[in-house]
């Protein structure tokens, strides 16, 4: 198990550099940087200064030693379009977007897999159908729609719940499902597929046959079976939500990263969508970790290769 | 066991199901809305229309414009005289303090000019100060504005976009400092700067006794930011906010319908225009430096049907290149292009294009009017492709001379002076694609004449030449909808700019 620990967080250290690489490069091929630094105001001679006060007269290689020299030591700079320093920025909007996506996640897990193994259990049932649409409605449905419709009948009509912000935990219940439900779909249908393979196998009808209790059986043996690949998938998601929440935040207007990288892109504040991009794919990665950790835990088959 | 977690569930119930708290009047607090975040809330480091709302609100000006006669009347300097055509002399008032107490004095005003006159202080709408050539001190209440040159519009523009900056204070600070703590003499203290969601503020009880501005009524003001036109509208629905602007008229229409909202319809200075790229070699842009292919755009576009279905309110057709009401914006003179697409498509083809050609419609707001036009350009056979950014990235490509057709908008600061739309846009900045030496040598030489009728005449042959060689198409001036609580006394002022500072609770 430590070995395979070892290798895997190897792997990751390796992407999360190659993901640097990639963003840095190709955000420095994108446009002119001191020209975007300096203003469309400022003058040659300006610009020229700021190419090189911000070093950016070395050559690419140097430049991205030093970038990540600061990042590994978390700092990222100032940013251009708002006055402050590259990590305050992102310090407060982090806790908006784990928070979002963290409680999405357990709301989809929450509807998903007890319907995922209700649907199982009960196949080709009414109770099946019934989570058949429910699964191809929320796949379905545009989540800007959805969140909208949310707002209408929660806020608007209902007046429970207020429409934008992130003041109390109430403001986060309508972002809360109307992203979960994005990502509860694939969750469900995962869980009910995986349920029907274990429950056909040989040791299931062991299990039955001993006499054990249809509970046990299920929750003991089934489903632990049945959530190795959900738990991967889980993670996929979380990633997904983290960085693709930029509709409901904006909806809702939960100042988040997805926003705030969706403002830098279209400012050209390329200190900010470094530092958002590399965040994200390590949270990713790490997160891709942990489900791979978690599944050799689960499965030991798993730990071989 | 069982009994706990069910009391647990009801008491859950009860929180999910209460309420939100809403009544803003109770609270003595007025939340107002907007779509866009600024970058910076100092006034000299923003070109924002949120900006201007603060200026007004956190700082003052030397004087103020009265809305209603249109005179300059004292703000935080008394009295003034011209020594000589290029020096302007204050009398200042003796009782204003800062928000932080210290009391504003002639250093504030020579610190502030000096300021923002410097290439440091990287002043965004460089026109606003760029045409005063620095101040001096006199005594403690005395200070003289040396002019470049002379320049007629010159109280227009400290009534309207020179607010003054608290020397001790700033110099402590930093501009970095500054942004997020701001302070100013206005009838609002700025409690709290969040970047990307807003500005908190109160009343300042200390605020100038007799100011033309009155005093401030409402405890308290919160500028919040909502990016989604939606959710502006539901959380004024549910009271979650007081006061939203920019609503589009067809929601404006049901909003009416509600019964705790009151709708205002009412014409701005803002002038949605057409520029034609000019300067670049591209050739993207061959179509557009002849002067027939922007006469049959002209043509093309019916500006008074976009008016009467698209923008409503008080919105009318606009011919020459600025407001019709500011002074100078000389109309007689000017060439009025009547929708005519049959005459476009013959021009299109005596300038070659007789098929038309595909080009690109760069846009950052009311993406509905674009597109409208990109229809009517289609009519004609000229097929755009509509990119639409954000407007410091807009008008990135604009100045890089990648943008053949851009829509853009202007709402001059609300500066009632032709100077405020023509400086920026044909006067030779980055801005000005067309860059015809004449009209700028006219527009300094009326800009720096004190004589009214030369400088009118001055106006009338730019805006003529502008017109006739349709170096922009003038479109229409917008109208602004405001939307808001029952609860709330709120008058709309053509210059697109809210003075919460006079609104009142009912």
């Amino acid at each position: 198990m430590l070995n395979f620990t070892l290798r895997r967080v190897a792997v990751a250290i390796c992407v999360a550099f190659t993901v640097a690489v990639f963003s840095f490069f190709l955000l420095h091929l994108s446009g002119d940087l001191a020209t975007a630094i300096a203003g469309p105001e400022s003058t040659a001679e300006q610009i020229e200064q700021i190419r090189v006060q911000f070093g950016l007269d070395q050559p690419l290689t140097t430049q991205f030693v030093a970038w990540l020299w600061k990042a590994v030591h978390f700092d990222f700079g100032r940013s251009f379009y708002f006055q402050d320093q590259v990590t305050t920025l992102i310090g407060g909007r982090l806790g908006v977007t784990m928070t979002l996506g963290g409680l999405s996640l357990a709301f989809a897990l929450l509807i998903a897999i007890p319907l995922g193994v209700l649907a199982a259990i009960k196949r080709d049932t009414w109770v099946d159908r019934l989570a058949l649409t429910i699964s191809v409605f929320g796949q379905a449905m545009p989540s800007f729609w959805f969140a909208l419709t949310l707002i209408l009948i929660f806020a608007v009509d209902l007046r429970w719940l207020p429409v934008s912000g992130t003041g109390t935990w109430k403001h986060f219940v309508m972002p809360v499902i109307a992203l979960g439900t994005y990502a509860m779909p694939a969750i469900m249908r995962l869980t009910r597929n995986g349920m029907l393979d274990v429950l056909s196998s040989d040791y299931i009808r062991t299990a039955r046959a001993k006499g054990l209790r249809t509970g046990t059986v299920m929750f003991k043996h089934a489903l632990r079976n049945a959530v190795i690949p959900v738990v991967g998938l889980a993670a996929v998601q979380l990633g997904f939500m983290l960085g693709g929440s930029i509709v409901i935040e904006t909806i809702f207007s939960l100042h988040g990263l997805g926003h705030l990288a969706w403002e830098a892109i279209s400012r050209n504040d390329y200190p900010v969508v470094q530092a958002v991009v590399l965040l994200l794919s390590v949270v990713y990665i790490f997160v891709t970790l942990v489900a791979d950790l978690l599944n050799a835990a689960l499965d030991p088959r798993m730990r071989s290769n | 066991m069982l009994k706990t977690s069910l009391n647990c569930a009801v008491l859950a119930a009860t929180l999910a199901f209460s309420p939100v708290a809403l009544a803003n009047k109770a609270n003595d607090t007025l939340i107002y809305v907007s779509d866009s975040d600024l970058e910076n809330v100092s006034p000299y480091h923003n070109n924002m229309r949120e900006g201007v709302i603060l200026l007004h609100h956190v700082w003052d000006t030397l004087v103020l414009r009265d809305i209603k006669t249109g005179k300059y009347v004292p703000l935080l300097a008394t009295s003034w005289k011209w020594v000589d055509p290029t020096t302007l002399e204050f009398a200042l008032r003796k009782d204003v303090k800062f928000h932080n107490g210290d009391p504003f004095t002639a250093d504030d005003v020579v610190f502030t000019v000096n300021y923002v006159l410097s290439p440091a202080a990287k002043v965004v709408t460089k026109q606003n100060v760029d045409w005063m050539a620095g101040a001096e001190k006199i005594d403690d209440y005395t200070v003289r504005i040396k002019l470049k040159e002379p320049f007629p519009a010159a109280m227009e523009y400290l009534a309207a976009a020179v607010p003054m900056y608290p020397k001790k204070y700033f110099e402590k600070v930093g501009l970095e400092g500054f942004a997020k703590a701001p302070i100013g003499t206005g009838p609002y203290k700025v409690v709290s700067v969040t970047s990307g969601q807003g500005v908190k503020m109160v009343k300042n009880p200390d605020y100038m006794k007799d100011s033309p501005k009155g005093q401030p009524k409402i405890g308290k003001l919160e500028f919040k930011v909502i990016p989604d036109g939606e959710s502006r509208v539901a959380e004024l629905m549910t009271g979650g906010v007081d006061w939203i602007w920019r609503v589009p008229a067809d929601q404006a229409e049901s909003l009416k319908a509600m019964p705790d909202i009151s709708v205002l319809s009412s014409e701005t200075m803002r002038v949605a225009f057409l520029i034609f790229e000019m300067q670049s070699d591209d050739p993207a842009i061959k179509p557009f430096k002849d002067e027939r292919v922007r006469k049959a755009i002209s043509m093309s576009i019916d500006r008074q049907a976009m008016v009467d279905n698209l923008v409503r309110g008080g919105s009318r057709v606009m011919n020459a290149a600025c407001f019709i009401d500011q002074t100078m914006c000389v109309q007689n003179t000017v060439v009025k292009y009547t929708y005519d697409p049959a005459k476009a498509k013959a021009l299109l083809k005596e300038a070659g294009y007789p098929n038309g050609f595909d080009t690109e419609m760069y846009a950052y707001r009311e993406r509905d009017y674009a597109e409208a036009m990109i229809g009517y350009l289609q009519a004609v056979g000229i097929k755009a492709k509509l990119n639409f950014l954000k407007y410091p990235a807009m008008r990135g490509e604009l100045h890089a001379g990648k943008s053949p057709i851009t829509m853009n908008t202007w709402g001059s600061y609300s500066v009632n002076d032709a100077s405020a739309f023509t400086g920026n846009y044909f006067k030779g900045s980055p801005d000005d694609r067309s860059r015809d030496p004449e009209v700028i040598a006219w527009l300094k030489e009326a800009d720096s004449t004190v004589d009214e009728a030369k400088r009118e005449a001055l106006y009338g042959k730019a805006l003529k030449r502008i017109s006739e060689k349709a170096y922009v198409f003038p479109l229409f001036s917008y109208s602004a909808n405001y939307a808001f609580t029952k609860d709330l006394n709120f008058t709309a002022q053509p210059d697109e700019l809210p003075r919460f500072y006079a609104a009142s609770w009912k």
